[in-house]
Formats: C-alpha cells, sequence, structure tokens
C-alpha cells in the first residue's frame, strides 16, 4: 500500500466530515456526468450534425415550415391526411390517448373517425387500414402506412384536379422501406408528402 | 419476426465481450486501459478527498452509498424547485411544488425514473443535465458497485475473504467500485449511443424551442412549437443505464427522441446491453462460468415467453376498432414507424430490466399485452436494473439452494457456505416487502374515494393503479399513463414504494453476503447439492414464478385477465 502520499488527508474521521465528503463526491459527480458529458455531446452534435441537432427543421422560402420528425394536422381535401392525434399535434402537449381497448371512449372516437374517413374517401369502413383511426402514442407521428396513403389517392387526386396517377406516383416515390429489409415497417412521411404535392400543386397553377 | 430474434442476437453478441470487459474493470490486475482512465480516476479521488484502496465493512460501505444518494437527492430537490431562477432556461419554464419535486427526486435517486411529469414542458434544460442526467449516470453505476461487492464477497472461488483493518470481512471500496462504474462503462457507452441518436436525428442543442408555420392553414393550427434541447444525451444514458425517464411527455414513442427505425434498434438494444453484460460479467468475475449458463437460460427463458406472449397480444385487433377498418395490429397508442411488434419487444424488455422508457403507450396494450408487461416486473430479475437486476436473482437462487437442500434432505449451502436462519431472514425481508407494499398500496388507493384517479373504467381502472405501484417498487419507471398521477397522494405513496423497493434489495443482500463471507467453508463433497446443473436450473426458475407471481395472481386475475376475457366474450 504505497499509494498513500497521492491522496489529500482525508477529512471523513468524524460525522460532519463524512457528510462533507459526501457532498464534495456529489458535486464532483454532478459536475462530470451531468454538465461535461452531456455538453461534450452537444458540441461534437453541433459539428457533425447540425440539421439533426436543431429538430430536422425544414424550410421553405425562407420561413420554417415544420420538422421531418414532427407530424402536421390536415384537413383540407387537397392534402393527405395523418393518424388521430390526442394532442392535437402540439408538440409541447404530446400525448397518446392512453385509453384502455375495453374503454367505451375509444369506441366511441373510433366510430366517429371510421365514418368520417370513409365518407371523405368514399370506401367502406373494412377498406380503412387501422394506423388511420388509431390514435398515435406521441400525438405528433409524421408518419402513415402506404395503405393509408393509397385510400386517400382519388379524394387528393379530384381536390386538386390532378389525374390520378401523377399523385399515385408521388406517394410511390415517397414509400420509405424498412431499413435493410428488417427494421422498422413501410411508411410515408405525411409533411414531406404534402409539400411535394404543393409544389406540384403550384407548377400546375392550382391552389388547392 | 425477424427483426426481433435480430435484436436479441445482437443484444446478446454486444454484452459477452462487454461483460468480459466489465470483469478486466472489476479484477485486481491492471490493464491496458489504465493508461487512460487512471488518470481520470486519479483527478476524481482527489478531488472528492477519498483513498480508492481502502477496504470497507458492509456497514461502511452501505453508509457510503446512502449518504452519496442522500446529499444528491437534497441537491436535486432544490434545482427541481428553483429551476424557474437557474440558468439554462431558454422556455421559461418555472419551478415544480413540492409533492412533484419529491416524487420526481425519489424516482431518479432510486435509478426508477418514474415521471409525473413530462419533461418537455416542465424542465429547464439546466435541470435536465445537472439534476436528471447526473443520476441517470450515478444511480446505475451504484447498482453495479453494490452487485459486484456482493459478487466479490460471497461467490467469488477464492481462498480467503479480504479483510478491513480491524479484521472483519472487507466487500471492496465503495468509492472505486462506483468511479470505475461511471469512468470505464456508463459514460463511454452512453457517450457512443448519444451520438449514434444525434446522427439519426435526435435533437441536441442548447437552443429554445423552434417555431414553424404548418403547412394546411385550413387545419387550424397556426403556429408549431418544436421543443428541442440536449436531448441525446439524456436519451443515449435512459437507455443503457435502465433508467427510461425521458425528455418528451411520450418518451421514445415521440420521433424527436426516437425518430426512425435505426434509432428505435439502437435504443432497444441498449435497454438490454448492460443488464446482460453483467451476467456475462458475473462469471468470469467470481471464476464460475456456469453461474453464467446457470443464470443467462432462466433468464432468457422468462424473457423469450413473456416477451412472446407480448408480441402475440399486439399483432391480435384492438377490441374497439371491431367493424370500424381493416383488421390489423393493435396500433392504439403506438406508432408507425415501429409497428405493433418492435413496439411490443420494447415494452417486454424495458419491463424485464426496470427500465421504464417506453415506445409506445402500455395503457393502450392489449390486455394480455398489458398482463405480461405486469409479470415482468413482478419478477423483476428477468436480466433486471443495472446491478440490482442479477441481485434479485442471486437471492432467488438462494432461496432455491435453500428450498432444493431442504426437499432432499441436505443441510442447505451455497459453494460451500452455510445457510442458516440469519441469511434466510434477510432474504425474506427483500423478498416479502414486495407483496406487501404493492397490494397494500394498491388496495389503500381504490378503497378510498378519489384517491386513484384511475381514467379507464373497470378492470382496467385497477390495472392502472397496480401498474403504478408495481412499477415504483420494481423501480421501473413505466405507467398506464391515463392515471392523474400528479396529486399529493401519489406523488408520496410512490416515493415510499420507490425508496423502499430500491435500498432495501441493496442493503440486505450486502449484508447478508458479508455474513456468508464470513463462514468457514466446507468442502465440496458427493453430498453437496450441485447448484450449477439443469436441474437447479429448474428448480430456481420454478421458485421465481411462485413466488413473483402466485402472489400477484388474484389481482391478476381481477384486473387484465378479467379484461381480457370480458372483451373476448
Amino acid at each position: 500500500m504505497n499509494h498513500a502520499p497521492s491522496f489529500a488527508p482525508t477529512v471523513s474521521a468524524t460525522p460532519i466530515g463524512r457528510w462533507l465528503q459526501a457532498l464534495r463526491g456529489a458535486l464532483v459527480l454532478m459536475l462530470l456526468c451531468g454538465v461535461l458529458y452531456p455538453l461534450l455531446t452537444v458540441a461534437i452534435s453541433g459539428v457533425l450534425f447540425p440539421r439533426q441537432s436543431t429538430g430536422s427543421l425544414i424550410e421553405r422560402d425562407g420561413t420554417v415550415i415544420g420538422s421531418a420528425l414532427v407530424g402536421q394536422p390536415f384537413k383540407a381535401p387537397g392534402y393527405f391526411h395523418g393518424r388521430p392525434s390526442a394532442a392535437g399535434y402540439d408538440p409541447f402537449g404530446v400525448s397518446g390517448s392512453n385509453l384502455a381497448s375495453s374503454n367505451p371512449a375509444l369506441r366511441e372516437r373510433a366510430r366517429a373517425s371510421s365514418s368520417e374517413i370513409a365518407a371523405a374517401n368514399a370506401v367502406e369502413p373494412a377498406a380503412i387500414p387501422v394506423d388511420l383511426i388509431a390514435a398515435s402514442g406521441s400525438g405528433i407521428d409524421p408518419h402513415i402506412s402506404p395503405e393509408a396513403a393509397e385510400l386517400q389517392i382519388d379524394r387528393v387526386a379530384a381536390a386538386r384536379g390532378l389525374p390520378r396517377a401523377a399523385i399515385a406516383a408521388l406517394v410511390a416515390a415517397h414509400v420509405e422501406s424498412p431499413v435493410l429489409g428488417v427494421l422498422g415497417q413501410p411508411r410515408v412521411n405525411v409533411l414531406r408528402l404534402n409539400l411535394a404535392l404543393a409544389d406540384l400543386g403550384v407548377e400546375a397553377g392550382v391552389t388547392p | 419476426m425477424n427483426e426481433v430474434l435480430l435484436i436479441y442476437a445482437v443484444a446478446l453478441l454486444l454484452a459477452w465481450p462487454l461483460g468480459l470487459y466489465l470483469a478486466t474493470i472489476y479484477s485486481p490486475r491492471p490493464t491496458a486501459l489504465d493508461r487512460l482512465f487512471g488518470p481520470v480516476e486519479w483527478v476524481l479521488y482527489r478531488a472528492i478527498g477519498v483513498d480508492p484502496l481502502a477496504p470497507m465493512h458492509w456497514k461502511a460501505y452501505g453508509k457510503a452509498l446512502l449518504k452519496l444518494h442522500v446529499v444528491l437527492a437534497l441537491l436535486v430537490l432544490v434545482i427541481l424547485m428553483q429551476q424557474g431562477r437557474l440558468p439554462l432556461n431558454p422556455d421559461g419554464i418555472a419551478g415544480m411544488s413540492w409533492d412533484l419535486a419529491l416524487h420526481t427526486t425519489a424516482s431518479f435517486i432510486t435509478n426508477t425514473n418514474q415521471q409525473h411529469y413530462s419533461g418537455q414542458a416542465q424542465l429547464s434544460y439546466f435541470a435536465h443535465l445537472v439534476a436528471i442526467v447526473s443520476l441517470q449516470v450515478i444511480t446505475p453505476a451504484a447498482g453495479i458497485a453494490a452487485l459486484v461487492a456482493i459478487l466479490r464477497t460471497a461467490f467469488a472461488r477464492r481462498e480467503a475473504s479480504a479483510l478491513t483493518t480491524d479484521g472483519a470481512v472487507s466487500v471492496g471500496n465503495f468509492h472505486a467500485d462506483l468511479v470505475r462504474a461511471i469512468v470505464r462503462l456508463m459514460l463511454p457507452v452512453a457517450f457512443i449511443t448519444a451520438l449514434l441518436l444525434a446522427w439519426q436525428g435526435v435533437p441536441n442543442t442548447l437552443e429554445g424551442a423552434q417555431t414553424a408555420t404548418p403547412l394546411d392553414p385550413s387545419a387550424e393550427l397556426a403556429e408549431q412549437r418544436i421543443p428541442v434541447g440536449p436531448v441525446a444525451p439524456m436519451v443515449a444514458i435512459k437507455q443503457v443505464g435502465t433508467n427510461g425517464g425521458g425528455w418528451y411527455g411520450p418518451n421514445s414513442s415521440v420521433p424527436l427522441e426516437n425518430p426512425t427505425p435505426v434509432s428505435n434498434v439502437v435504443e432497444t438494444v441498449a435497454i438490454v446491453l448492460i443488464p446482460m453484460a453483467l451476467v456475462f460479467m458475473a462469471g468470469y468475475l467470481t471464476g464460475r462460468r456456469r453461474l453464467t449458463l446457470l443464470v443467462m437460460g432462466v433468464m432468457l427463458s422468462m424473457s423469450v415467453v413473456l416477451t412472446g406472449i407480448n408480441i402475440w397480444s399486439e399483432n391480435q385487433p384492438n377490441a374497439s376498432f371491431a367493424g370500424l377498418a381493416a383488421e390489423g395490429p393493435n396500433l392504439e397508442g403506438k406508432e408507425v414507424r415501429f409497428g405493433a411488434t418492435a413496439t411490443a419487444l420494447w415494452g417486454s424488455f424495458t419491463t424485464q430490466t426496470s427500465n421504464g422508457s417506453v415506445n409506445g403507450m402500455h395503457d393502450s396494450f392489449n390486455p394480455l399485452g398489458g398482463a405480461a408487461t405486469l409479470m415482468d416486473m413482478f419478477i423483476n430479475a428477468t436480466f433486471g436494473g443495472v446491478g440490482v437486476g442479477l441481485i434479485n436473482f442471486l437471492l432467488f437462487l438462494l432461496l432455491a439452494v435453500f428450498l432444493g437442500s431442504l426437499m432432499v434432505g441436505r443441510s442447505p449451502e451455497v459453494y460451500g457456505r452455510a445457510l442458516e436462519a440469519k441469511e434466510i431472514k434477510l432474504i425474506c425481508i427483500a423478498l416479502l416487502i414486495q407483496p406487501l407494499l404493492i397490494l397494500g398500496l394498491t388496495a389503500t388507493a381504490v378503497a378510498i374515494p378519489g384517491l386513484a384517479q384511475n381514467s379507464n373504467p373497470g378492470f382496467h381502472g385497477l390495472s392502472q393503479v397496480l401498474y403504478e405501484y408495481t412499477s415504483a417498487f420494481a423501480n421501473n419507471g413505466s405507467g398506464f399513463e391515463g392515471l392523474g398521477d400528479d396529486t399529493p397522494w401519489w406523488n408520496i405513496s410512490c416515493a415510499l414504494a420507490l425508496i423502499l423497493g430500491r435500498f432495501i434489495p441493496i442493503l440486505a443482500p450486502l449484508a447478508l453476503a458479508a455474513h456468508l463471507a464470513g463462514k468457514r467453508v466446507a468442502p465440496t463433497t458427493s453430498g453437496s447439492l450441485a447448484v450449477e446443473t439443469p436441474t437447479f436450473a429448474v428448480l430456481t426458475l420454478g421458485v421465481i414464478l411462485m413466488f413473483a407471481l402466485l402472489s400477484f395472481f388474484p389481482v391478476l386475475a381481477l384486473g387484465p385477465f378479467a379484461e381480457f376475457l370480458s372483451l373476448a366474450s
């Protein structure tokens, strides 16, 4: 045990000394774990991943339209619609519905969504993909399933006065596949799809 | 299904070498990494003012652990209540109420991370980093310290126990065990994970919330404020340290906290990585590789069965959607990019390890999926929390030795050391407080009108209350989040469950280990009970299922099972 000279004389001989030592320990560890570690990653991320670090924002004509990672509400028939949200797509109020499958309130909400979607797209309820009537966990899910996008093609094409094939091609181009064929589900980012649609509309001179 | 197999395989393949590395951290031999980490640790020991080589009696070890936690708790309590006046608060967030701050402190000091608040709206960046992130690094490291002390004292294959200066059994040095876990394990693993997540899109900035103008004006959301912040380092450590408390309220279901299928795999593997690695470490550290085989075998069997039930359940349709949409998996409370299977897998891993993060809402799981996560938390030793999960398992193992020996008429002993009345008492204290506290508090909350604040009617309402206390005592932190849990009753009663659920299962086994180590080692004979055998593994599994599940079977029948049957009819 030849380590003795390398350490400051311990102050822990008395009860108060032991508490002071615990305080020293707590402050030192807080500095290391709560300040140095996170701020080092902030500095590195700022250099390596500047776009992701501030929230993957999407700009259009100089204004921030939204984030690629945050869903938005869409009501106009000329836009693709996202999933029901328990948070009204407010990222500060993110939330799921937390309704149990046995809760009658969930059945009521689903019935309303189902009939609304069936009417707007002129389809039978049995044709509606389930993600369109199920609220997401976050309340800001940016995606829908490819089937849920396909269901809406006719409605969007009619509202915009564009050929169905043009819209279908746009949807197909926006389908993201599982990574490496295994990870995650096929999906469509609703905001990105609608931005592409809006660009199409402007060129064609059609306002939604 | 391939995704599930892939994640199990990747986790096990990473955990094995990590376990070997962990064993070198805690072996007395010098290693190649001492040059890198040694100077950092030396600075820390100097700054704290401790001697990392001094042997400690179990009481001194336990006191050092408790004192550090008490001081950290007081500092965190002050930060949470005063965050409005502290720096790094770009979104102008006010201090917490005393009872919410008390619950939050108790929750994070115990490695639980049960949240009765929503981080993006109720915590400043300062509070997130200095109060929350530092506890998310320190508390799992304390769990590892306790585990290592117990393993080296009571389970290691060696001639004689180390002694303190006054001749008692030494369990090691708390400061050295803690600092090594932080410097050589938690921070490096969290650092790599944080950068992977930042690359995938998790925000990492000190800027305040971003403001966007949504595309469709007819949807009547004129402005969308998007909360960001130094999210990535927090999400990283909450996953690797079985913490679970996220930046945003709905945790890793929020795309800002878990943006892509790739980030989801990183975060899912991170949940089980260190708990699995500690099982591998145990074998190398004690010189008993077959112990690792026994423990991993039993843990994996429980994991696979309960995960399987959960995945099957969540791929069934949600009963409320019958006839209203095409038949598909239960997507209520789940995200499209993950789907039902990856969400159920996460839900199982997070409850098997006492992590408590979620990537979908457990409240909206089908009844049997919810039941599977509850059973994971009753067992709380399928991998378990960092450090403490394996400690829990070892308690069940000792109990199985005791029962097995009595069944075949031998005197109970483990690795040559006799298990006697005092050891069995300590085991029973650590194990029996769980049903007493969870069932007692659940009964109280549902019996007194106005306390429970459950948001779903019927059988599920009982499940919500049961889940909250189970999660608190298991130091898990997930919830059936519809529960209105930010009330003084919930904050204070959960704080009680949190603290008892953390420190009794650490201190009682530590005392037990030191007591066992003080005994004479009897030579192994043909009459000794062979522990590292398949037969004994089955017995251990049986003891775990009997203790952890039978105590709760009646309440499971009243909650999730009744809900399942009522929906099936």
